[in-house]
């Protein structure tokens, strides 16, 4: 049943002259996890709901297979979607929920019932089954709203931010279901999310989105490893961004006299100004290296978090706890592990300075 | 924001326009001919009537009369009400439940009934009168006049404001006021600080529906007034007076009303809008209980409250069952009597009414639900218009209504004068601006993405519509729409002036009843009426499990 869905060129323009999305091209794969990440406004809802129908598309297509679905209305697209807050029906119960694509689909008895069933219990809300959802949990609803979807056997599953009202400690345990039921039924799916470590740990390929523009499509560990751009770095997750002096491949820290060589920079790019990106847990802590005096530290369990101020400027900075702990007032010595980090241009795009 | 494809979009648009036909039919097409009759007579421009209007001191007084019966009584009712408010969310008082539905039942009173009972009990010979007179050997007036119409109407507004202002107290959380306290700001500061400004909002509208109210009504000045002359009567009785008919002078007087409740309205939006607060409460106040001589206090002033609130149905109630003697009552001696008149001569008012009111909540709720539902989810220039045009009839009274719809449709090339369909699209006006704001409301509420589940889940337009939308809506405005039935069978200012005998529904015939001084009719009809109101509200009552709530 799974499809491939073809982006090409799509342009989304609001009120004739506000265009959130300029020219978008994407290809997303039979049965794969798709996950559109970027900030509030970067037009990831906005393409999710080009997908699904509900916004027009003002230029290019959108291909199911090699259908086009431009003006395709939402009901004829065989999409299953999940909202961000539910949209359980609140008049129906839960088998009357999940029944209602089937019945619109002319699905009749005793394959209806049969449907259903397997779907609560696949769900694992069998036992709300006849009850109405209003006095459900965030999560029950959630079941409930992802059971509806996947049961008329869509051709691709759309979710616009599912996890994001439900609390911590439920939004880890519906990612490995949603995660779960995907794999299962096998669906092409399109994830919407702000939420970087969901969308690492959810999703087969993310499409890091921002002003509209893909600015990164890769696998989890790619994006997170070799970031493409500055914003991407920055994006996915906390991270030191220092200005650095290329010579050779040798990059010393502005305002420091530690310098670093990157052997895997592109050869045209070693000399020069550049912007250097260090995690907080890419430093470690020597007996040379960077200078610098411990201001603050946060103790958070498993890792110590310091604030580390270097003439390079101020550096957060990962330590385990396992390891000798630092006080402030500390002078402590820090090391760059080269090989984990990247260099970026000087300029406004910030494009990788990396070797692909 | 969303375009919607083009055929839904102009289904929608059409089933506006439809909608906005009738409206504008039994409503605009009237008020622009009653505002040109005013100053255009005969083929000719004549401005006559407003001549007369302002140099006559008769008139100018029956205006700046009308402004002071509003604005004293809409200021004490303010007080009044949230005093009751505030206190019975405070305090934990003894029968808050049954205080809540007595109270309930006694917004549906119309003020002239109101009106007609006070005279009962304080007026010349009523029995608290007499009862004083006897006890201090005295003779006293009895409650007539400027002061009779005020107290009236901030007795019966005083429930109004309680049940809007309560349920806006109830927004309030708690953290709020322990978070004033803890900064050192206590007792009346608190109130004047914290309280007042977020309840300022709901105070400022429920304020607007009791200045319409007492600014517009005659039917109150009418019987308790003793020829304290105020506008509403005056627009009456240049129409439908027994002395001469000046449809140009009840344009002109009508228009002038209209032109004042408008600007009453526009200073309250414009008041309204600068001090408004979004207010969402996770922890309400908790009631405390009532000790000590605060809470004999409290006790005291909620129960002479609600007693002065039901006291016009008790009295209502307890005479319908008295035996007249020709248009006395009979003290001391009870028969069924004055049922069996009512049933004998106005039978079929009672039965009109019913009916009248069924086919009136139809059509609101059909009108009332296309208009929002085509204004919120398939916006256009069109839908707006007629939203905003829809609003209209909130401020213009009943007795100005009323005018505007007979001068249209009593003579060609509409004659409708006296029939079913003019009382009834009366009704259907009045009720609109509430049952559309509601549906609006709770439209926004429920949000789009419901719908849009339904559509990715197969269902098309009309599908989402039936089985979605309207099942998820209903429920919220069915509290809103019954309200609305209750009000229109208790309807009287507007079809007053469009009643023959053939389509007299029972507000008119107890009114009618009452000049005529048969108050044993009057008071058994009476009852009926507000026993089936009061049903109504009980049913809903339960329904919401007591939770019924108000706002604006």
């Amino acid at each position: 049943m799974s499809v491939t869905i073809n982006i090409e060129h799509a342009r989304k323009v609001y009120d004739k002259d506000n265009v959130v999305i300029p020219d978008l091209s994407a290809q997303i794969q039979p049965g794969e996890f798709f996950t559109l990440l970027g900030p509030s406004g970067c037009g990831k809802t906005t393409l999710l709901r080009m997908i699904a129908g509900f916004n027009t598309i003002e230029g290019g297509e959108i291909k199911f297979g090699d259908k086009v679905i431009n003006n395709l209305p939402p009901y004829k697209r065989n999409i299953g979607m999940v909202f961000q807050n539910y949209a359980v029906f609140p008049h129906m119960t839960t088998r009357e929920n999940v029944a209602f694509g089937l019945k619109e689909h002319k699905v009749r008895e005793p394959e209806l019932s049969k449907r259903v069933d397997d779907m609560l219990k696949m769900v694992q809300i069998e036992e709300l089954a006849d009850r109405i959802p209003s006095n459900m949990s965030g999560g029950q609803q959630q079941r409930i709203a992802l059971a509806r979807a996947i049961v008329i056997n869509p051709d691709v599953l759309l979710m616009d931010e599912p996890l994001s009202n439900l609390d911590a400690k439920l939004r880890v345990e519906m990612r490995s279901v949603i995660r779960h039921i995907q794999q299962q039924a096998g669906i092409t799916t399109v994830y919407v999310t702000h939420d970087q470590e969901e969308a690492l740990a959810i999703s087969d390929r993310i499409a890091v989105m921002n002003k509209g523009v893909i600015q990164q499509l890769d696998t989890p560990v790619n994006i997170y490893r070799h970031p493409s751009n500055l914003f991407v770095a920055t994006f996915m997750g906390l991270t030191n961004v220092v200005d650095v002096d290329l010579n050779d491949k040798v990059a010393t820290l502005t305002g420091s006299d530690y310098s670093v060589r990157f052997d895997k920079i592109k050869d045209e790019c070693a000399n020069g100004k550049a912007k250097l990106c260090v995690r907080p847990n890419d430093f470690r802590f020597e007996d040379s290296g960077l200078k610098g005096e411990v201001i603050e530290r946060v103790f958070f369990g498993t890792i110590m978090d310091y604030t580390v101020k270097t003439d390079a400027g101020e550096m957060r900075v990962t330590g385990s706890v396992n390891d000798k702990l630092h006080n402030v007032g500390d002078t402590v010595y820090l090391r760059i592990e080269s090989d984990v980090v990247n260099l970026f241009s000087n300029d406004e795009d910030g494009t990788s300075l990396m070797q692909e | 924001m969303r375009r919607k494809r083009t055929r839904e979009f102009t289904t929608w648009n059409l089933l506006t326009v439809v909608c906005f036909s009738f409206f504008a039919f039994f409503f605009l097409y009237p008020l622009f001919k009653m505002i040109i009759g005013g100053i255009y007579s005969d083929g000719k421009f004549n401005f006559a009537s407003y001549a007369k209007f302002f140099s006559s001191r008769y008139y100018m007084s029956a205006v700046a009369n009308s402004f002071k019966i509003a604005l004293m009584s809409t200021t004490l009712s303010i007080i009044t009400g949230t005093t009751f408010a505030m206190i019975m969310r405070h305090f934990k008082i003894k029968g808050k439940k049954l205080i809540d539905i007595l109270l309930l039942v006694s917004t549906i009173t119309p003020p002239f009934l109101g009106g007609y009972s006070w005279i009962l009990l304080g007026g010349r010979v009523g029995y608290v009168t007499k009862f004083l007179n006897n006890l201090f050997g005295v003779q006293l007036p009895g409650i007539y006049g400027y002061w009779g119409i005020v107290f009236t109407f901030v007795v019966s507004s005083t429930a109004t404001m309680y049940m809007y202002i309560s349920g806006a107290l109830k927004n309030l959380d708690s953290s709020l006021v322990e978070a004033a306290e803890n900064l050192g700001c206590t007792g009346f500061r608190k109130i004047w600080k914290i309280y007042l400004p977020l309840i300022l909002p709901t105070i400022l509208s429920t304020a607007l529906l009791s200045f319409m109210r007492a600014f517009a009504d005659f039917g109150t000045a009418e019987l308790i007034g003793e020829g304290y002359h105020v506008l509403g009567g005056l627009i009456y009785s240049s129409y439908l007076g027994e002395v001469y008919r000046d449809s140009a002078m009840a344009s002109a007087l009508s228009s002038i009303t209209l032109f004042f409740t408008a600007m009453i309205f526009m200073l309250q939006r414009y008041v309204a809008t600068r001090k408004n607060v979004e207010m969402s409460s996770l922890h309400p106040i908790e009631q405390k209980p009532a000790k000590g001589i605060k809470g004999f206090l409290a006790h005291a002033y909620i129960y002479l409250m609600t007693t002065l609130t039901i006291l016009p149905i008790l009295t209502v109630t307890y005479n319908s069952f008295q035996k007249t003697a020709g248009q006395v009552f009979v003290d001391g001696q009870y028969s069924l009597e004055s049922y069996a008149k009512a049933f004998d001569r106005m039978g079929k008012a009672i039965g009109r009414t019913y009916i009248f009111g069924l086919c009136a909540l139809a059509l609101i709720l059909i009108i009332g639900i296309i208009t929002s539902y085509a204004n919120v989810r398939h916006r256009s220039m069109i839908t707006k218009t007629v939203d905003t045009l829809t609003f209209f009839p909130f401020i213009v009274p009943g007795a100005v209504l009323g005018i505007a719809t007979i001068l249209a449709f009593n003579g060609k090339p509409f004659y409708l004068t006296g029939t079913y369909i003019i009382i009834i699209a009366i009704w259907v006006i009045r009720r609109l601006p509430y049952t559309i704001r509601s549906s609006t409301a709770v439209l926004h509420q429920i949000g789009p993405s419901v719908e849009e589940a339904a559509q990715s889940l197969g269902a098309n337009g009309m599908h989402t519509f039936f089985k979605v939308t309207l099942p998820v809506m209903f429920a919220g405005i069915l509290p809103g729409a019954l309200l609305s039935w209750v009000s229109c069978i208790t309807e009287l200012s507007s079809s007053l002036f469009v009643y023959t005998n053939k389509n007299m529904t029972m507000s008119i015939a107890i009114y009618t009843q009452i000049l005529k001084g048969n108050m044993g009719i009057a008071s058994a009809m009476s009852t009926i009426l507000l026993l089936s109101a009061a049903l109504v509200l009980g049913i809903l009552f339960t329904a919401s499990k007591g939770k019924l709530d108000f706002s604006l």
